[in-house]
């Protein structure tokens, strides 16, 4: 039975917040349990943020992630501050493009994507956040391939639907990248 | 037998609870008077406040609702936003309205809620015994102003009808008195007015009422009504201060 | 129908709707905000009320009115605003009208924090205004739980012409899970009390909580009590897990029922009979069942988000029986799953 405890945490503005609801509503989709949980604060942009998702075979418990199975890290504060709580055997996302260290502990697994660099390549300079989750999904199976349109639309703004297919190819650059 | 006087049908049969020489009951008849000519009576809710006028929901034969002190008109916001159809007054003193009760009048105000205001100003709490009203006069002397109001320490008297009508919205604003009959007539007709605009939809009127208090002023009832003349309606001077009516022509 | 993922507060505005209610009043405050921006959007296009309010004061007895008319009605803050609030709550329970108040609780007191608490329980389940009186108070432990009692406090709140406070706290407000919202349903309890206009058909409706006589408010209190006995005795609602075997026994509701229910899963993997009971309604409080679980397990944890508000209760209703320890973070921090193991393991290895 999969229980699934991912974090992700970055500045804000980067599309923490995001990129998890595009993994909750892709749960949500495929019938799993789910919980969503952002940090909240009077900062809107440039400070802090972070997000817990748990996708569940099984009901969730505290929706709160404080040892994540996976973690996404989008700037090195975050990194820092999380390293240590992965569970042993848990996996690390990381942009290589904005945090320049690797990852200290040798019992993880660490992938390292320069997400920002592919997204300002694309021309997609925002969707850094999308990059990394492509290769969060290619990596884990937290949720599966199939069906990323239908959860993005659900995500996305009505008012912008030119973004989805642009989240699709930051999603699609991030699954393609080669290590 | 000619009826030649009668009660009006807004009025319940209860016993007024007032003081000798209070004007709270004329203007209790004034605001039942307004409501028989404009037949509203079985649609009119009434809002008491706290003040000397707390039990007025036993005087007047509409449904009535008592409100927390100041806050009728958040109260009457609720009831005309639940029963638009209703016609919704309040009846507030001094104290309720121009002190503990400021945001909700202004606010209610600036909505331009179609709601009918009745301000009584006696220029002092009655109900708790005579202490200094936010509509005491400069010098007057209360329980909490025993040397006189002194407007270096405590401030000076708040004018209702002048503060208001720097607001763009509200639709109606008149300051009257019943200190003498003609007085009294040309109350009424503003009573029945911010009464009317409500039936026309037309949205906030408050009619402010400088009242007299004998007990708690220490005079009696006709030297009240003399001091009404003498000291109060020159500080708080008579006549209409906001009508959208002619804003509109 | 399908589930849908959804914002607690926004699960709380939704339901509301559909459980009748079209007249919001409120006023700025995180971490509830959702709830009023949800109203703002909605209201207007179902013929509605959603009107940000001057003050939580003016909020909440603009409730007052609406409820007076005899019409289902709510407003939501979180624990400064709700303190506000108070005065129209006893006007509200001293003249028997049915509301609901949502409290999305933040760390206090003061100013305090934005992050979640529970400690506005005392508050909550105690009164909070002046003078003897109850309000039903339900606590969600999930974004369908934020929904479903909603409809539960108005149907309650109506039920017994009481007004019900939905105590969820930051956490709740602010996650998504995903939720299956209620039917809409039509709400048909009679009001005869309401204020309508006598439509010159019948005597005037007066709606009040004066009483100059003191033998008459003696009596309304005395009624109003009568009534609270009835609400204790058919309203409890309550949560056991895993409690058939339980050695020791934890008490938690809302976010520290969840936090709970990760460390009595530890726990029992490491061999240890926890339990759980989880009261979803914080009042009237599932005290029956406390006092029978009293004779079967060795103690009681009360995991809170305060000093320990809610483990007054429990301590009063096992009646001495069995020790009570308390587990618990505040100021906006939320106990883990681990801290929570540890006081099970404590309590079971008879350290305490």
């Amino acid at each position: 039975m999969a229980y699934t405890q991912i974090l992700i945490a970055g500045f804000g503005g980067q599309g923490v917040l995001f990129a998890g609801k595009v993994l909750a509503y892709k749960g949500l989709e495929e019938d799993k349990q789910i919980s969503w949980l952002p940090s909240y604060g009077p900062e809107m942009r440039g400070g802090t943020a972070n997000c817990s998702v748990i996708i569940s075979d099984t009901p969730v418990g505290s929706p709160i992630v404080s040892e994540p199975d996976i973690l996404i890290a989008m700037n090195l504060p975050s990194l820092d501050k999380y390293e240590n709580s992965v569970v042993s055997g848990g996996k690390v996302f990381i942009d290589s493009f904005l945090i320049d260290r690797k990852i200290t502990r040798t019992d993880i697994e660490a992938h390292y994507v320069p997400a920002t660099k592919i997204a300002r390549e694309m021309g997609l300079p925002t969707l850094a956040n999308m990059v990394l989750l492509g290769k969060v999904i290619d990596k884990t199976g937290a949720v599966s391939k199939e069906g990323l349109k239908e959860a993005l639309a659900k995500t996305v703004s009505a008012k912008h639907p030119e973004l989805l297919e642009a989240n699709l190819k930051a999603i699609q650059a991030g699954m393609e990248y080669e290590e | 037998m000619a009826v030649v006087f009668k009660k009006p049908e807004a009025l319940t049969d209860a016993p007024l609870h007032y003081c000798p020489g209070c004007t709270h009951g004329i203007i209790h008849r004034l605001v039942a008077e307004a409501i028989d000519d404009l037949g509203i009576l079985g649609r009119t809710i009434g809002v008491a406040p706290v003040g000397c006028a707390v039990m007025a929901y036993d005087y007047f034969s509409c449904d009535m609702v008592e409100a927390a002190h100041g806050r009728a008109p958040a109260v009457a916001t609720g009831l005309k936003r639940a029963r638009p159809e209703n016609i919704v007054f309040t009846y507030q003193g001094d104290g309720d309205l121009a002190s503990i009760g400021m945001a909700e009048t202004v606010h209610a105000a600036t909505r331009n809620e179609n709601i009918t205001v009745i301000f009584v100003n006696n220029a002092i709490y009655g109900m708790t015994g005579g202490q200094m009203a936010p509509t005491s006069l400069p010098g007057q002397v209360t329980q909490t102003s025993p040397y006189g109001r002194d407007v270096k320490t405590v401030g000076y008297p708040i004018k209702v009808c002048e503060l208001l009508s720097a607001l763009d919205a509200p639709y109606y604003i008149e300051r009257v008195a019943v200190n003498n009959v003609k007085n009294v007539m040309s109350a009424k007709k503003a009573i029945k007015r911010a009464f009317q605009n409500q039936v026309d939809g037309k949205g906030f009127s408050l009619i402010e009422v400088v009242s007299s208090c004998p007990t708690n002023w220490g005079m009696t009832p006709e030297k009240a009504l003399k001091w009404v003349e003498t000291d109060m309606i020159p500080y708080y001077p008579l006549g209409v201060y906001r009508d959208k009516s002619k804003e509109a022509e | 129908m399908a589930k849908v993922l959804m914002k607690g507060n926004e699960a709380i505005a939704e339901a509301a709707i559909r459980a009748g209610c079209r007249h919001y009043f409120g006023y700025p405050i995180t971490p509830q905000t959702e709830v009023a921006a949800y109203m703002a959007k909605r209201m207007p296009k179902i013929g509605g009320t959603f009107l940000q309010a001057e003050s939580e004061i003016s909020a909440i007895n603009m409730v007052y009115g609406v409820s007076s008319a005899g019409l289902r009605v709510m407003t939501s803050s979180s624990s400064p605003g709700v303190s506000l609030k108070q005065e129209g709550i006893s006007y509200l329970a001293g003249s028997d009208l049915p509301a609901l108040i949502v409290n999305v609780q933040r760390g206090g007191p003061g100013l305090g924090g934005i992050q979640p608490s529970q400690s506005d329980y005392f508050q909550a389940t105690k009164g909070g205004g002046h003078g003897d009186y109850h309000l039903t108070v339900l606590a969600p432990a999930s974004v369908q739980e934020m929904a479903d009692l909603t409809v539960k406090a108005f149907d309650l709140a109506d039920k017994y012409r009481m007004p019900a406070m939905l105590l969820a706290d930051g956490t709740m407000g602010q996650m998504m899970e995903p939720v299956e919202l209620p039917e809409d349903c039509v709400h048909t309890v009679e009001k005869p009390w309401a204020l309508t206009g006598t439509q010159g058909k019948r005597e005037h409706n007066i709606i009040n909580s004066l009483y100059l006589v003191p033998e008459q408010l003696e009596q309304k209190n005395l009624e109003r009590y009568e009534k609270y006995k009835t609400v204790e005795q058919n309203e409890v609602i309550c949560e056991e897990y895993m409690l058939d075997d339980a050695d020791v026994c934890v008490v938690a509701f809302g976010i520290a029922a969840r936090v709970s229910k990760n460390a009595i899963t530890a726990a029992r993997a490491k061999g240890i009979k926890a339990g759980l009971i989880r009261p979803v309604t914080l009042w009237p409080f599932p005290s029956e069942i406390i006092k029978k679980t009293a004779d079967k397990v060795n103690g009681f944890i009360s995991v809170e988000l305060s000093m320990g508000q809610m483990i007054e209760d429990v301590k009063l209703a096992e009646e001495c029986k069995k020790p009570v320890t308390l587990c618990s973070r505040v100021g906006g921090m939320i106990p883990t799953p681990e801290q929570v193991l540890k006081a099970i393991e404590d309590m079971e290895g008879g350290k305490i």
